[in-house]
Order: structure tokens, then C-alpha cells, then sequence
């Protein structure tokens, strides 16, 4: 049997230390090592979305990152979206606007939709549609989470 | 006199009578008739969904019948 | 009941109570649970579609390092096995590709997937049978040796497991008389729910053989009799614990894990946990019937329709059970017909069992039926939602499966359509419009709900059906008008097996009319105890006490000098009045009130691909009442989504083999957000009369009307029709080459 890899990574701004086997996705890794299921798994393959996470600042389907990759490196997961002042706005939008049904999918929007806002604050509709474009909801038919996106971007830009 | 009223599934189980008559108060009284009639239908019809005067029931055990009403054995739905 | 009260609760929009676990990652999903000591199962696949099983050999699988235990169908039970039995676990045969034939459970989800690599099983392949068309043919190869059509032995043996039919009126005299008939053919694809989430389950057994069951379903308590059923097991010896949902749509109304893992526990000693990949769950789950549809209808110039036939066969895969009873019942629902005769087969064929799929078999029916209405509008010139009223079933028209239907809310919706500004604007060249109806029945059954009051006069409700879109606030807000209380006092809780009283499933669009009727009547149960407490501390009669807006009142004319007493004031002081506040019902609801819809949508085309683009889509639907506007409009949404999806894209590709070749989000493409615009709805408010807040079950019906919707406005744009779905680029490209 072959040995375990250590990584070191940052998760939600904690570091964390994990032994992974070498074929183990980070998604794997944040569920199964670390404890930290709110990344959901779809389908394995990259085309649903659910595991979104930001690594490095950049959005992947953790199902298609080894868990090794995350050797030195900062992972954000739908835990690391509230803070301890509350929900994002963006959380609080998909809830207010009913964005969600089962829920399943929810966590992977909420950080897409979240990096969204933070590159470009003021996305029309067809950039929120496409921007999302890799995340499945077969529950909501996206109207109301394209509504959540549109009035957070909205709500941040009055607060800013 | 209700009247009763049965789907092709259900026909084998009533030598081919489609529509029929029954002097009953109640759905339970009714199912009770029917037996008589033909012996052993009840266990087919506790498989069976019943619309009373255009009100669905899955089971309708305790159920009232008028005079007037109009009885339908139907298949039963399920959903998604 | 409340027709005449002002209603401060129902109809608002609040956050529903498990949201912020559901936007925060807390919630826990079918997969999400974890037992120490846990070890992980596997299942091993038949590579043929149809496939006699010779011998299955586990034993070098058990000899790897780390594999805890290893099972094939002979180690269910066999005496009594039924079809959920073998589906879960083939015996003699693999009757579909991907047909689970053994399992193993290791340390790993790795070892256990290595281990399967070492289970022997020989197979003697057979022809498999893979269309309606070859599996009526004569001599066609038999899915099953033992099937005969409604059972009859006097017959062959077929691989129609099914027949039915129904008629009424004089369908010959009713098309002498019609000015025009249309018939056609058309064929809807096999279909997936398409769930997110995939099947999951834990399961532990103990050495007493009580079994423990954590999963993801639409019904614990089915959950629980059906795995009884498969272990030959009593239902009271199992516990299942619903985790979240992440999505159904009927396809978790069913079992496939369950007793597989439990037996694997059994034998292993370990708790056993089971997660299906996306691929077993497109291989070995759901779906719905593919299915053929044969329609005439025959009308006069005004419109009236005066004939119509219905030819339905729907593949059942490998076992008896297509939705096609429901097919039948629901083809010509929306019409006031004299004349008609439907005819319907369920039809074995060597694919997945189907399952359950929101308004299980009216879209694939409906969808025929609503393109040859659309056709016959088009002959005579008239619009399609007029030649719909004209024909339109109301209050007191005898439905074709035999009832009068009672208040149901066609007309209003076909008149609202009428006069939406999204259909008062005629569309600009080069967009095509289609317009549909849609229908489902809805079902009630049996649900009971528990309401318990805090010290605090905080409110909980138990009940039993796991919640997958939202029914937590509807329970919720029916919950806070009936007992005038403030919804953030109340929270809703989805109780396991042992928790709290049966519920049917989460399904057939009954938990809000159902479960929720269940809840009012558990609210009233408290508010009759609140009352007898209140009259106890004033010495007054119970008669002489009123429920008013949260507080017990004395009754107008009553001679009392006594302070109103809130919910929390009687719960405060409940210990010396009697205890706890603990409200119950328990019932099996009947009249769900069937919902109607009328959905048009506006399509263009881009004829170099052949693909088509979805402009604008509005639904119009019957709620009754919508008790959380948002959640009605979203099931609205969702359905319609489910509904275009399945018009332009979704399918399942077989080889000739049987293989299903697009078994990955990749290629089963649902629709993603860029390829969808905004979905408006228009919710009518017809009230069911059986329910005390007019509730109709609204989550099926979405879905009926949008496949003839898109079929229809395709033609509207190509001026001629294609019958068969999806209409995805290959198949409108090659359609307008052949029509070039």
C-alpha cells in the first residue's frame, strides 16, 4: 500500500494539516480528512459545480484537484463565506429571494456567485448566467438565484 | 340508488358489467353489495381508487353515498 | 373556513427556517453522514443489458486486505423476492445494463472498488430488447419469460406486461362529423430526474437485528417498509432517519441501497455507508418511460373537438410499472370530449425500472395530445388558447377517466393566459410561439404532524416528510395563521421513523395540501387545549372562550375582568393546568384538487446548427392558494426548467448493445443558467374546497406543459412540425435538411 501524502493547506484562513492518499481530490480531502462537508458532490467528473471552492483565489470543481495540490495553498470553501458578523450578502440574498429548494447546489453557487461579485460588482444578466453556467440547479430553473445575484450586487453597491 | 361505474382494468373482476345501481349508504356498505355480487372483489378494490360525486379518494372506507351520487373505480396515482 | 378571514400569514414571502444551515454549508445531505467504525460499499454492474447470470463468485474479492464483507443476489431472500428485490440485487438474470449484481463493502471506498475488480461472474449474454417497436413485435425476445399480458396465462407470454383502455361516446360518429382531423405520431425520449444529489445511505444493524438507516429519500417511512420487505425483515426492527434532500422528483420515492448496505452491516459488523457515483446514478436509477403516442383528433371548423383517439405505449424497463395508467388518465384531462377511446401498454424493455418523475407519464402523453391540438388550431385557424376554451373541462365536466371534476381552474387559467401582456404581444419575425396546457391530479394520502409548545410559547412541529423545496415554511406559515402566533415563533422539524407518526412520501405534490392540512388540524388541537386552560384561570366555561390573533379571549358578551392570555402566557404557566401543550393529528386526506396550467414560450433558431434558443417562457397555473408565493413560483420555475430540458436536450443514447452512452452531466445535458431566461409565472388562485386554506398541490403540473410548449413554437418557426423529442440540434438540422 502506498504511504499517505502530508499537506499543509489554508482552509477559511486556518491552516490544516491532512494526510491524503495520492489519488484523493481535495474534495475528498475537505469532506472526508477535514470534516468540512458543506462541498457537495454531484458528479465527480467536473460538470455540476456542487464541490466549487476557491483555490488560490481562483474557482475549480474540487472533484478535478487532487487533494495534494493544496500543498501551500488557500482554499475557500461555502464555510468560509459567513463571517462572524453573519451571512454574506450574498447568502442572504439567496435566501430572501428563495434561490434554493433542495439546497444541494447551493453552497457551490453561493461561493461562484460570490467570486463573481468580487471580480466584477456589477454583472448584467447574461455575465451572471454564464458565470454560473458550470453550477447545476435542477430544482429552481435559476430564475430566483439569478434575482439573489442581481439584488446582492445591487445591495454591496449601496453599501460601498 | 347510487350509480356505479367500473374501468376496463376492473371488468374481468365484474363479468364485463360496466355500470350498475346499488342501493348503499356508505362506500363500506357499497364495497359489502359488490362483494355479494362478486365474491372477492373487495381485495381488488382496496387496490382501487374511488372518485364519489367528482372527489377523488385513495380510500374512501369511510365515506358517505347519497341517494343520487355517482360512484367511480379508478386506477390510483401516484406522484413524483 | 378561511375564505372570509383576512390572512396575515399565508401568502408572504418569509426566509425558510432551514435556510441558513442550507446557504452555510451546515446541512446534512445523504452523503454527509459518518459512523466511527464506518466501512465502505461498492457495487458491482452488469456489463450486458440483458444477460443470463450463471455463477458469481466472490470469494477472492473477500481474501483482499481490508474488504469486510461481499455479497450477490442469492444472499437476499429469496422466497418472496419481488421486482424491488431484484432490482436491487439481479438473481438469475442482468436485465439491464448496469443492473447491480454484487457488492462489497472494505475499509476504503478504493479497496472496496479493487475488490470488485476480483468478483467473478459468468454471464451468457442474450439479445436485448430495446425499443416499444421490438419489444411488441412478434417473436420478440422476452424481457422476462414469466411476464403475460394483465396477467393472463391463457395468452403467450409478452412483453407487454400491461393493456388497458377507455372509452366513452361514439368515436367513429365523432369524427364523421369533424371538419378536420389530424393524427400523429411522437416519441419522448427516456428522461432522468437528474437530482444533484445521488443516492446515499449508512446503515448499521445490531446483533438484536435492529437496523439503523441514515439516507436521502423522499419517504422514511417507505424507505423503511420496503428495505423490511427486500430482508424479509419487521418494519418495527428498522429506523430510518431522512437526512436532507438534494432533490427527488419522485426518483427517490424508491430503494436501492438500503438493504444492501444493512445486509453488508450485518455481516461486517460495521456500520456500512453507500454513495452512488453520477453514473450508476444515470445507469441504474430512475428514470422515466421513453415513450410512443399515437393521437387523432378530429374538430369542427368552430373548434369543438368532436373525436379523439389515444395510442400510448410506454417502456416500463426491465420491470412491469410505467406510469402509463397516469399517461392514460391525463391525455385529454383538459377537454370536455363525448367521444374518445385511450388505449395504453406497459412495455418491458432491457433498461433501467423507471421510476416516479414529477407527474409521473402526463408529460410524455400530453405532450402528444397538446401538439395535435396545436396542429387542428393551426387548420382552422384559430387561437390555440381559444380552441383550448372552447373545449375546456370545468366544474362538473366528467373527466375521461370517469369522475366530475369538482372546482378546478382551467378556464381561469386559459382566460389569465389570454390576457398576459407576454401573450397580448405577438411575437417579432423570426420567434416562434408555442402555447400548451398541463395537468396533474395531485394525490393526498396519509400524514400526521405533532405541534408542541415551548415554555416560551415557541413553537415546534414535527411531521414526516423530508423537505425538497421548501415545505418547512409552508408548515410554517399555515402553522402561524392558524394559531395567530408570529412565524418566527414556530420552527418545523422532519422527524425520523421512531419520532414522529407516518407520513406518505414526499411526493405526488401532497405534503403542503396533506402534511399541511395535518398541521392546521394539530393547530387546532392546541388552540382547544389553550382554550380549556384559559377558561380553567378565569373560571369561565370553555364555551365562553375565544381564540383571537394568538390569545384566549373571553367571548363578546361575556362578563369577565380578565387580561387576554397569549400562547406563551398559557405555556408559561401550563405545568398547573395541565401539563405540556401538545397538539396532534393524524389523517389520510382526500381531495388534493387537481392543477392546471397554461405555459406558452417563445423560441428562435439558428439554422446553421440547429439549435434552438429559448427567448421568454411563462406558466400560468391553478395553486388554490399559494401559502409561500416564492416556493410556488419556484416549483413553477423548476418544473419548467425540468419541462425545456427535456423538449431540447435531454435523452438517453443507447448503443445496440443496450449501453447507455451519455451517462454524465457532460453529455445528459440538463439546462445550465445561460441557456434559460427568466421564467415568469402568473400564479390563480382557485380554492380547493378540501383544504381550510384552499390548497392545491402545485409541484407536478410545472412540468407537463412545457414539451409541447417548445414542440409547439419550433413549428410555429419551421412551418412544419418534428414529432419526436428532443429537439436538439441533430435532430432539427437534419429536419430542416430533409424538408429543404
Amino acid at each position: 500500500m502506498m504511504s499517505k501524502i502530508h499537506v499543509s493547506t489554508t482552509v477559511n484562513g486556518q491552516p490544516e494539516e491532512a494526510l491524503c492518499e495520492a489519488q484523493q481530490s481535495l474534495l475528498d480531502l475537505l469532506r472526508d480528512e477535514l470534516g468540512l462537508t458543506g462541498t457537495k458532490e454531484g458528479c465527480g467528473t467536473g460538470d455540476c459545480g456542487a464541490c466549487t471552492v476557491l483555490l488560490d483565489g481562483r474557482l475549480v470543481c474540487s472533484c478535478l484537484v487532487l487533494g495534494a495540490e493544496a500543498q501551500g495553498k488557500e482554499v475557500t470553501t461555502i464555510e468560509g463565506i459567513a463571517d462572524a458578523d453573519g451571512l454574506h450578502v450574498v447568502q442572504q440574498k439567496f435566501l430572501e429571494h428563495a434561490a434554493l429548494q433542495c439546497g444541494i447546489c447551493t453552497p457551490g453557487f453561493i461561493v461562484a456567485a460570490k467570486a463573481l461579485l468580487d471580480k466584477n460588482p456589477d454583472p448584467d444578466e447574461t455575465t451572471i448566467r454564464y458565470w454560473l453556467a458550470g453550477n447545476l440547479c435542477r430544482c429552481t430553473g435559476y430564475d430566483k438565484i439569478v434575482r439573489a445575484v442581481q439584488d446582492a450586487a445591487q445591495e454591496l453597491a449601496h453599501s460601498s | 340508488m347510487a350509480k356505479v361505474v367500473f374501468p376496463d382494468h376492473l371488468l374481468s373482476h365484474t363479468n364485463g358489467e360496466r355500470e350498475l345501481e346499488v342501493d348503499c349508504n356508505s362506500f363500506r356498505s357499497l364495497v359489502q353489495a359488490l362483494n355479494r355480487r362478486w365474491p372477492g372483489i373487495d381485495e381488488v378494490l382496496e387496490k382501487t381508487a374511488v372518485a364519489i360525486d367528482g372527489q377523488i379518494y385513495q380510500d374512501a372506507w369511510l365515506e358517505k353515498i347519497g341517494p343520487q351520487s355517482e360512484v367511480f373505480f379508478m386506477q390510483r396515482i401516484e406522484g413524483g | 373556513m378561511a375564505e372570509a378571514v383576512e390572512l396575515k400569514a399565508i401568502g408572504t414571502r418569509p426566509v425558510r427556517p432551514d435556510g441558513v444551515d442550507k446557504v452555510t454549508g451546515r446541512a446534512n445531505f445523504g452523503a454527509d453522514m459518518a459512523l466511527p467504525g464506518m466501512v465502505h460499499a461498492k457495487i458491482l454492474r452488469s456489463p450486458h443489458a440483458h444477460a443470463r447470470i450463471k455463477t458469481v463468485d466472490v470469494s477472492k474479492a473477500l481474501q483482499l486486505d481490508g474488504v469486510h464483507a461481499a455479497i450477490s443476489g442469492k444472499d437476499l431472500p429469496q422466497e418472496g423476492a419481488n421486482d424491488l428485490s431484484v432490482n436491487i440485487l439481479a438473481r438469475d438474470k442482468a436485465l439491464y445494463h448496469g443492473h447491480a449484481v454484487a457488492a462489497v463493502a472494505a475499509r476504503t471506498p478504493d479497496i472496496a472498488e479493487r475488490a470488485l475488480e476480483l468478483i467473478h461472474v459468468e454471464y451468457e449474454p442474450l439479445s436485448p430488447v430495446l425499443s416499444i417497436d421490438d419489444a411488441i413485435a412478434d417473436g420478440a425476445t422476452l424481457v422476462n419469460e414469466n411476464m403475460y399480458t394483465n396477467g393472463d396465462r391463457s395468452l403467450a407470454p409478452s412483453n407487454v406486461a400491461a393493456k388497458q383502455s377507455f372509452e366513452r361516446g361514439d368515436v367513429e360518429k365523432g369524427f364523421a362529423e369533424a371538419d378536420v382531423i389530424v393524427e400523429n405520431a411522437y416519441r419522448v425520449p427516456t428522461a432522468h430526474q437528474g437530482y444533484i444529489e445521488p443516492h446515499a445511505c449508512v446503515a448499521t444493524i445490531n446483533e438484536g437485528g435492529r437496523a439503523t438507516v441514515w439516507c436521502s429519500t423522499q419517504g422514511q417511512f417507505d424507505v423503511r417498509s420496503m428495505t423490511a420487505g427486500v430482508l424479509n425483515k419487521k418494519v418495527s426492527d428498522i429506523k430510518v432517519i431522512p437526512s436532507e434532500i438534494g432533490g427527488g422528483f419522485g426518483g427517490k420515492t424508491t430503494i436501492y441501497l438500503e438493504p444492501i448496505a444493512v445486509k453488508l452491516s450485518e455481516i461486517s459488523g460495521r456500520p456500512v455507508k453507500m454513495v452512488m457515483n453520477r453514473e450508476e446514478v444515470f445507469r441504474a436509477t430512475g428514470p422515466t418511460s421513453a415513450t410512443l403516442c399515437r393521437i387523432r383528433v378530429g374538430a369542427k371548423n368552430d373548434g369543438t373537438i368532436t373525436a379523439a383517439t389515444a395510442w400510448l405505449a410506454y417502456e416500463a424497463g426491465a420491470f412491469a410499472g410505467a406510469p402509463v395508467g397516469p399517461g392514460c388518465m391525463s391525455v385529454l384531462a383538459p377537454y370536455n370530449l363525448e367521444n374518445f377511446r385511450i388505449e395504453g401498454l406497459d412495455v418491458l424493455v432491457n433498461k433501467p425500472k423507471v421510476a416516479a418523475y414529477r407527474a409521473p407519464g402526463a408529460p410524455q402523453s400530453m405532450h402528444a395530445m397538446e401538439c395535435t391540438v396545436d396542429e387542428v388550431a393551426r387548420k382552422i385557424g384559430m387561437d390555440p388558447i381559444d380552441l383550448r376554451l372552447k373545449n375546456a373541462a370545468d366544474e362538473g365536466t366528467v373527466a375521461p377517466y370517469g369522475p366530475r371534476f369538482p372546482a378546478i381552474g382551467l378556464v381561469e387559467c386559459l382566460k389569465a393566459a389570454k390576457k398576459h401582456p407576454n401573450y397580448v404581444n405577438k411575437p417579432d419575425d423570426g420567434v416562434g410561439r408555442g402555447v400548451a396546457v398541463g395537468f396533474w391530479f395531485n394525490i393526498g394520502m396519509q400524514s400526521s404532524a405533532e405541534v408542541r409548545i415551548a415554555e416560551n410559547g415557541g413553537v415546534t412541529i414535527m411531521e414526516g416528510n423530508p423537505d425538497i423545496g421548501g415545505s418547512r415554511a409552508s408548515m410554517c406559515l399555515m402553522a402561524a395563521e392558524t394559531l395567530g402566533v408570529p412565524y418566527e415563533t414556530i420552527n418545523a422539524h422532519v422527524g425520523d421513523t421512531e419520532a414522529t407518526g407516518f407520513c406518505n412520501v414526499t411526493g405526488g405534490s401532497r405534503t403542503t395540501f396533506a402534511t399541511g392540512l395535518a398541521v392546521v388540524q394539530a393547530c387546532e388541537d392546541i388552540i382547544a387545549q389553550c382554550k380549556e386552560r384559559a377558561a380553567l384561570t378565569w373560571d369561565l366555561d370553555v364555551e365562553q372562550v375565544d381564540w383571537q390573533d394568538g390569545r384566549a379571549v373571553p367571548k363578546p358578551g361575556v362578563n369577565a375582568d380578565v387580561q387576554p392570555l397569549s400562547l406563551a402566557d398559557i405555556a408559561r404557566s401550563a405545568g398547573r393546568t395541565g401539563g405540556p401543550l401538545l397538539g396532534r393529528a393524524s389523517l389520510n386526506a382526500q381531495g388534493p384538487g387537481a392543477s392546471f396550467s397554461v405555459n406558452w414560450t417563445d423560441v428562435v433558431l439558428d439554422r446553421d446548427t440547429g439549435k434552438v434558443d429559448v427567448l421568454a417562457f411563462t406558466a400560468v397555473q391553478d395553486a388554490g392558494r399559494a401559502i409561500h408565493p416564492a416556493y410556488v413560483e419556484g416549483q413553477m420555475q423548476g418544473g419548467a426548467v425540468q419541462g425545456l430540458g427535456w423538449a431540447l436536450n435531454e435523452e438517453y443514447i443507447y448503443d445496440q448493445q443496450g449501453v447507455m452512452e451519455n451517462a454524465g452531466f457532460l453529455d445528459y445535458r440538463v439546462p445550465v443558467a445561460s441557456d434559460m431566461p427568466m421564467i415568469e409565472c402568473q400564479i390563480v388562485e382557485v380554492p380547493n374546497p378540501s383544504h381550510p386554506y384552499g390548497v392545491r398541490g402545485v409541484g407536478e403540473t410545472p412540468i407537463v406543459a412545457p414539451l409541447a410548449a417548445t414542440s409547439n413554437a419550433v413549428r410555429d418557426l419551421l412551418g412544419f412540425r418534428i414529432n419526436d423529442l428532443p429537439l436538439s440540434p441533430p435532430r432539427v438540422l437534419e429536419a430542416i435538411e430533409e424538408n429543404a
